[in-house]
Formats: structure tokens, C-alpha cells, sequence
């Protein structure tokens, strides 16, 4: 295998540089939607203006000619409606910016893999609440088998080592016990934020373990009101903001301390 | 119900008893402990509520300064209501104050003083034990004048975060059809060791239980209950540092369902799996009481493990539920034992092997009120695929008689759901029903073929794992990762510390009224 992929038949790999939806001709623009309208759908009048109501949101959403092709009154209140219709709009693939990780999304399996094949060991992880936060919510929910978004958290990746040390910790204590883990990462969540308390909490952190001796391991901080641009300034390897899924921790894990061997498949 | 499959009724019935001395030591344990929940829910019971300024609840308050001054190993009874006697204080919530202060200075009575506390807190408890009596009461009264539904029941879930916009859109959820309206909790509640006070506005992903909210969405579906002429039961969660005190709070404002599983917050929260057992004892005895039906968590080990080769730790789950219910006095009719349709849809006979499972845990529980859940961990985003998953879920639900549906959500794993999505999902379950709704009566699986088979392969893995289970000692087998795939080991998680030996003189009169039957 090449690297590359090749295309039989000889026709272009790329698409054409302007596309739009396809039905089922191309250029036709057709799409579907469907939506709900806090409108009534009981008597005659009232039907034929939630249906007139439809159409007047699928022209504004650009879709013309727009065919309201089911209604249904849902309580006394609402309607939902299916649309199929047509829009104008072209898609540039030019103007289309991917937005890049600087590590790739992988799946449990594979981070497991790297984990494996790169320490040969499992890789522990300490996860704490550091200072007066009592919130665990977000070290939970990437933490705990249970999990987050759908997503199953660290604890369910057979070559991972959670150790949560749960709410209220002391930086001093988090520092100790990921010395005696040998922790190769430390995940801390803060989502109290008054007088910039998860900033000066994490910047406390960041200057204890840089005092501590032995190896520093990866010092992850996360939470709903931090920068994810802030990690040099707070002296901490990662941050994740708002919205992060276990995966995507599991996946950074991966990427910074078990790094693909080259030639290998993953 | 008339039996569908082979099964050998001496393998049904070693599995049984392998599941009793499996839990048997559970028992001996949850006896001879307290936890600091349970404690507390002794103090809920006798009436005390609401919180400090901080929003710490009174009961914590006076529950902590007793541990202080006495310890938990005579439980709060005597302490309590000793003070109360010889201190001059008019209730528990004055005393709770006075304690909070550190004004109070408890001892553990002796002699006549002994008796004098014992006899006041067996007063109080009786009273709270008599409201959850007169709750049970008035449901079987409110499904006597409106109507009990049909089975199987339609469960449906709201989650919004505010209770205030929880209570319409379970009533707009009701009037849609749905007979049980689940209100899910906020993430992270089951690790609080404290329940929430008040009506609540926001939550994550969930509304926080506390005995406002619940009071105030009973009332609304009681309402609601009386406009459709059809009781709508409602459902929440007594799991995780309360459960004990969250299970009082429901016999209190007449909730109907509570989820309650035995392994649950040990596997999914890593909840000390001690405090767990402990505490579900007494949590149970009182739903028991309350007249609420349980139901129990194996759908979630589907979640993280596979859910053919993991088909067995299912129903040895359900055994272990089934003997610790019983054992704390629920009826089978309120064993409200889950499981999940959650085999991967890419796998050749994937609803023969469903049909085999759900059918084997009927037949396993023929008078248990089963839930059954629909697919998660296949549902992709492609709704459309999604949705004929969920009429292959709610087919196999009705073939099979299960007695609960969870309605599942094309949008699984993509939002809360939408109006809409809740809609379609009851159409879908409406046409299964209205076109299939019989076809039970006409399945009969041939003796010895696929689904046979399929159903005793897995009854004997069954009790091979129980078997083991029974060897190394249930804890053990948890610490093993036996179930989900998690390692739990019995002195790690949260809330060991809560746990307490009982001394000589423990005395908890809700737990002897409880026991004994006595009335309330």
C-alpha cells in the first residue's frame, strides 16, 4: 500500500472546487429538514397558516422552491413539519477551513494500542478537583466509566490507570500521590471561577510539581471557563475548555506520551 | 404468561439458590452496619427539612454533630431525641440549629433516659412511616378513580435542568401517551453526600431530585392523571451517597418507580461498593413499604460491555437484584428488573439473539414488572437507521411481554430530546403496538432451535458465573471486574468512610418498624 489513494477509471479525486446539495441530479440542490413551530395545527385556518408559517421559514433559510410535505400537530401548541426544497447557495470547498487538532481523534481501541505498543505498561492517570472546588462534574465526567456526551470515560480504556482523587484536593496531596502513582498524567478540573480562582489554582499547581523532584508528568487542566490558549501562561501542558468528550482527552494522551511508532500501523 | 421456551426448571432454580448464598454475606453485612445516609434518612423520616444558609441540609448539620460528639454506632435515634427530651428544644429542626452552633452536647442515653428517647423517636418515625402508608394509600386510590394502563407501560424521560420546565413538558409527554414520566437527575448528584434543598432551576444534562421538585411534579401529574383518566407514574433515582435518604423523600411525595439498582453507583460511580450494599438495604426496605416499583440498572453493563458475550452477567445481575429485593421485603411485582437491547445491528440473527435474551428473562421473572431499554450504544447519528432500530426494539419489546417500554430517541447520543423527536418516537411505539401488539400469542420459538438454544446457552453461562461468584465471595468478584468490565475493589470509591460499625446498643426505630411490619 501507498500512501496516497488512488482513483480508478481515470476521473479526478477532487471534487469540483463549487458543489451543491445533491437529490438526485447533479446541481439540483435539493435538501431536506424538518423543524417544530410553536404554532397550532387544530382547526382549518390554523393549519393552513402553520403550513404557511413552514414555507415562510424554509424561504428565509434559502430554500425555494420549498414543498411542506408533512404537518402534524404535536399537543395543543405545536406543529412539526418535514420540508423538502431547493437551495441557491453554493459551497466554495476553497472556503472551507478544517479546524486542526494538533493530534488525530482516535478510538478506544486504538488508543489502547498506542498505549500498549509505545509504554508497554499502562498509563496512569490522577485526576483531582484541586483547591475549595467541589465540583466534580467535569473530572467525573471524563473520569468515570460512565462518562460524557456518549462517550465512555478514561476508566473504560483497559490500558489506562485512573486514580480520582475526587473533590477538595491540596495541591501538596495531588503532588505526593501522583509521585507514589507514577503518574504519567495529571488531569484537574476547576469550574469555580470566582476571582479567578481556577486560574491562580492551576498556576499554584503547574509551580508545585515544576518544584517537585522525579519526572513531571503531563499536566492537563480543564473546565468550562478556561482558554485553551492559556497553557503556556498557566505553565500546564493542555487545557480543554467547554465541551471536551473523554475521547478527545484519551486521544491528547495518546498523542503526548505514547506517540506511534513509525511504520506502524496506527 | 405461558412459557415459550425449554428451559430446565432445576437449572432455574440452582441459579436461584447460587444467587442467595452469593448475596447471603451481603446481608450479614448491610445488618450489622449504618452508613451516614442512612442516618439522615432516619432524621428525614421523622420530618426534619430544609438547610442552612450555605444550603446545607439540617439533616447533615445534625447528623455531623452527632459523629462528632457520640459517633454514628448507636445511630442518631438516641442522641437525638434525647436532646430533644432533656434540652428543651420544640423540634429537630431548633435542635439542628442549636447543633449546628455547637450548642448542643449530645451523649448516648442509658437506663430510663434510654427508653424514654427510644420510645420518642419510634413516635416520630411511626408518624413519617404512616405518611408514606397514607401515600401508598391515595395512589391506589388515584389509579382506582382514573385507570392503571395497559401493559406494556410507556416510560418517557425529562430533562431539562428546571423543574419548572420539566412539569409541562411531562404533562405535553403524558397527553402524547407516555404512562411514566422519568425525571433524570443532574450529572453528578449521585456524588453529593447531601440532598439538594428547594425547587431547582438549573442542573447539568438533568434536574437535581430533591423533596420540593418531587413534591411539585407529582401534584402536576396528578393533575394530568385525573384530565386523561390513566394514573401517570412517576420515576426517579435513589442511587448514589443518598440513596437511603432520596428513597425517604420518595415514599414521602408518592413517586411511583425509583431506580435502584444493587451494583450500579459501585460499577458507573465507583461508589464504595460497602456503602452501597448497606445503604440499599434500608432504601429498599422503605420502597418496599412506599409501594414502589424498583428499577434496577443492567441495561448499563450492556453500555460497556458486549452485550451477547456479556448476556450472562445480565441475568446474574437481575438473580443478585431479585434476592437482595426480596430479602428487603419487596414483592415481586415491584421488581422492576432491566435489561437493553444493545447487540451490535451489523451482526448476522442480531434480533433472534435479542428475542432470545428478552425472552429468557421474562420466563426467568414471569411476575416481575421487566424494563426493558431501548439501543444506545448503536444508535449512530443516522437517525433514520436509528428509528427502525427503535420499531425492532419496541417488536421485540412487544413479543416478548416485556412490562415496561423506555422509549427510545432516534436521537440518541446527539441531544436532550427535542419535542418532536419524543413525538415520533411515540408514533413509532404506537404502531408496533397497534400492528403487533398480539403477535406474542402467536410466537412460539421451535423447541431446540436458535432462540432455545440461544436462551439456555445463556442460563448456563449463567450459572457458571455464579458459581464462581459464590467462590470467590461476591465482593471479590466486583473487585475482579465481573460486571461492566470495571474493577471495583470493595475498600476503594467514595463513601467508606460513611460507614459504620453498629455497637450493642444501635437503635433505629424507622428500620424496626420497617422490619417488623409494624404500622406506621
Amino acid at each position: 500500500m501507498t500512501g496516497s489513494r488512488e482513483v480508478a477509471g481515470g476521473r479526478p479525486a477532487q471534487p469540483a472546487p463549487i458543489v451543491r446539495p445533491y437529490g438526485d441530479t447533479t446541481g439540483d440542490g435539493r435538501v431536506q429538514l424538518s423543524f417544530t413551530l410553536p404554532v397550532p395545527f387544530g382547526t382549518p385556518t390554523e393549519r393552513a397558516r402553520a403550513e404557511g408559517a413552514a414555507q415562510q421559514l424554509a424561504a428565509k433559510m434559502g430554500l425555494d422552491p420549498a414543498m411542506v410535505v408533512h404537518a402534524k400537530g404535536m399537543g395543543q401548541d405545536h406543529t412539526f413539519f418535514i420540508v423538502y426544497g431547493r437551495v441557491s447557495h453554493l459551497v466554495e470547498l476553497s472556503q472551507v477551513t478544517v479546524a486542526e487538532r494538533e493530534f488525530p481523534l482516535l478510538s478506544a481501541a486504538e488508543v489502547n494500542l498506542r498505549i500498549r505498543s509505545a509504554l508497554g505498561r499502562k498509563l496512569v492517570v490522577v485526576g483531582a478537583c484541586i483547591g475549595t472546588d467541589a465540583h466534580t462534574v467535569g473530572i467525573d465526567a471524563i473520569l468515570n466509566v460512565k462518562g460524557h456526551a456518549g462517550e465512555k470515560g478514561l476508566e473504560y480504556y483497559r490500558e489506562i490507570r485512573v486514580v480520582n482523587l475526587g473533590s477538595q484536593v491540596a495541591v501538596p496531596d495531588l503532588v505526593a500521590r501522583a509521585g507514589a502513582e507514577h503518574a504519567d498524567a495529571v488531569l484537574v478540573s476547576q469550574v469555580v471561577t470566582q476571582r479567578d480562582a481556577h486560574l491562580s489554582n492551576a498556576r499554584e499547581m503547574a509551580a508545585a510539581f515544576r518544584a517537585a523532584v522525579g519526572q513531571r508528568p503531563l499536566l492537563v487542566v480543564g473546565g468550562p471557563r478556561f482558554d485553551p490558549a492559556m497553557a503556556a501562561s498557566l505553565g500546564v501542558d493542555r487545557i480543554f475548555g467547554k465541551g471536551t468528550t473523554p475521547g478527545e482527552v484519551a486521544s491528547y494522551l495518546a498523542h503526548a506520551l505514547a506517540p506511534a511508532t513509525p511504520g506502524a500501523l496506527t | 404468561m405461558t412459557p415459550r421456551l425449554t428451559l430446565d426448571p432445576a437449572v432455574v432454580r440452582e441459579a436461584r439458590e447460587l444467587a442467595a448464598r452469593a448475596g447471603q454475606p451481603i446481608v450479614e453485612l448491610a445488618r450489622t452496619h449504618t452508613t451516614v445516609s442512612i442516618e439522615r434518612a432516619v432524621l428525614r423520616l421523622a420530618g426534619l427539612q430544609g438547610a442552612d444558609a450555605e444550603g446545607l441540609p439540617w439533616v447533615n448539620r445534625l447528623a455531623d454533630a452527632i459523629a462528632a460528639a457520640t459517633g454514628l454506632e448507636h445511630g442518631v435515634a438516641l442522641p437525638a431525641w434525647d436532646a430533644l427530651l432533656t434540652g428543651g428544644y420544640d423540634d429537630l429542626a431548633v435542635l439542628a440549629e442549636a447543633a449546628a452552633q455547637g450548642k448542643v452536647a449530645f451523649r448516648i442515653p442509658a437506663g430510663a433516659d434510654a427508653a424514654a428517647a427510644s420510645a420518642a423517636a419510634r413516635a416520630a418515625l411511626a408518624a413519617g412511616i404512616g405518611r408514606i402508608d397514607a401515600n401508598r394509600a391515595e395512589r391506589e386510590q388515584l389509579i382506582e378513580q382514573t385507570a392503571d394502563p395497559p401493559r406494556p407501560w410507556i416510560y418517557l424521560i425529562v430533562a431539562t435542568g428546571d423543574i419548572y420546565e420539566d412539569i409541562p413538558q411531562a404533562q405535553a409527554a403524558a397527553r402524547e401517551g407516555a404512562d411514566i414520566i422519568a425525571v433524570i437527575r443532574s450529572t453528578g448528584q449521585s456524588l453529593l453526600d447531601y440532598v439538594p434543598e428547594g425547587a431547582t432551576r438549573e442542573g447539568y444534562a438533568g434536574t437535581y431530585a430533591t423533596q420540593e421538585n418531587f413534591r411539585l411534579m407529582r401534584a402536576a401529574l396528578d393533575q394530568t392523571s385525573r384530565e386523561l383518566g390513566r394514573y401517570v407514574r412517576l420515576t426517579n433515582y435513589a442511587s448514589g451517597l443518598c440513596m437511603p435518604e432520596i428513597a425517604a423523600l420518595a415514599g414521602l411525595e408518592r413517586l411511583d418507580m425509583m431506580l435502584n439498582d444493587c451494583m450500579y453507583g459501585i460499577i458507573f460511580r465507583d461508589i464504595n461498593p460497602r456503602r452501597t450494599f448497606i445503604d440499599q438495604r434500608f432504601a429498599r426496605q422503605i420502597h418496599a413499604r412506599a409501594g414502589i416499583i424498583i428499577n434496577t440498572g443492567e441495561d448499563n453493563y450492556l453500555t460497556t460491555a458486549d452485550a451477547v458475550d456479556a448476556a450472562h452477567t445480565v441475568v446474574v445481575s437481575q438473580l443478585l437484584n431479585e434476592f437482595f429485593g426480596k430479602e428487603a421485603g419487596l414483592a415481586d411485582g415491584q421488581l422492576g428488573l432491566g435489561h437493553a437491547f444493545e447487540i451490535n445491528p451489523a451482526l448476522p440473527d442480531s434480533f433472534l439473539l435479542e428475542l432470545a435474551h428478552a425472552q429468557l428473562i421474562r420466563e426467568l421473572f414471569p411476575d416481575a414488572p421487566l424494563k426493558y431499554m431501548p439501543p444506545t450504544k448503536h444508535m449512530t447519528g443516522n437517525v433514520f437507521a436509528g428509528y427502525l432500530l427503535d420499531a425492532f426494539f419496541n417488536l421485540c419489546g412487544v413479543m416478548t411481554d416485556q412490562s415496561i417500554l423506555l422509549i427510545g430517541m432516534m436521537t440518541e447520543g446527539i441531544h436532550t430530546p427535542f419535542l418532536a423527536d419524543r413525538d415520533l418516537a411515540l408514533e413509532n411505539v404506537r404502531y408496533v403496538r397497534n400492528a403487533a401488539g398480539h403477535l406474542g400469542e402467536s410466537f412460539r420459538p421451535t423447541p431446540g432451535g436458535f432462540i432455545d438454544q440461544r436462551a439456555k446457552h445463556v442460563l448456563g453461562e449463567s450459572v457458571d458465573l455464579l458459581r464462581r461468584i459464590c467462590d470467590q465471595g461476591l465482593l471479590t468478584a466486583i473487585a475482579d471486574g465481573t460486571f461492566g468490565i470495571t474493577r471495583r475493589p470493595a475498600d476503594g470509591g467514595r463513601g467508606l468512610d460513611g460507614v459504620i460499625k453498629r455497637a450493642d446498643g444501635y437503635v433505629n426505630p424507622a428500620a424496626e418498624i420497617l422490619e417488623s411490619g409494624a404500622a406506621g
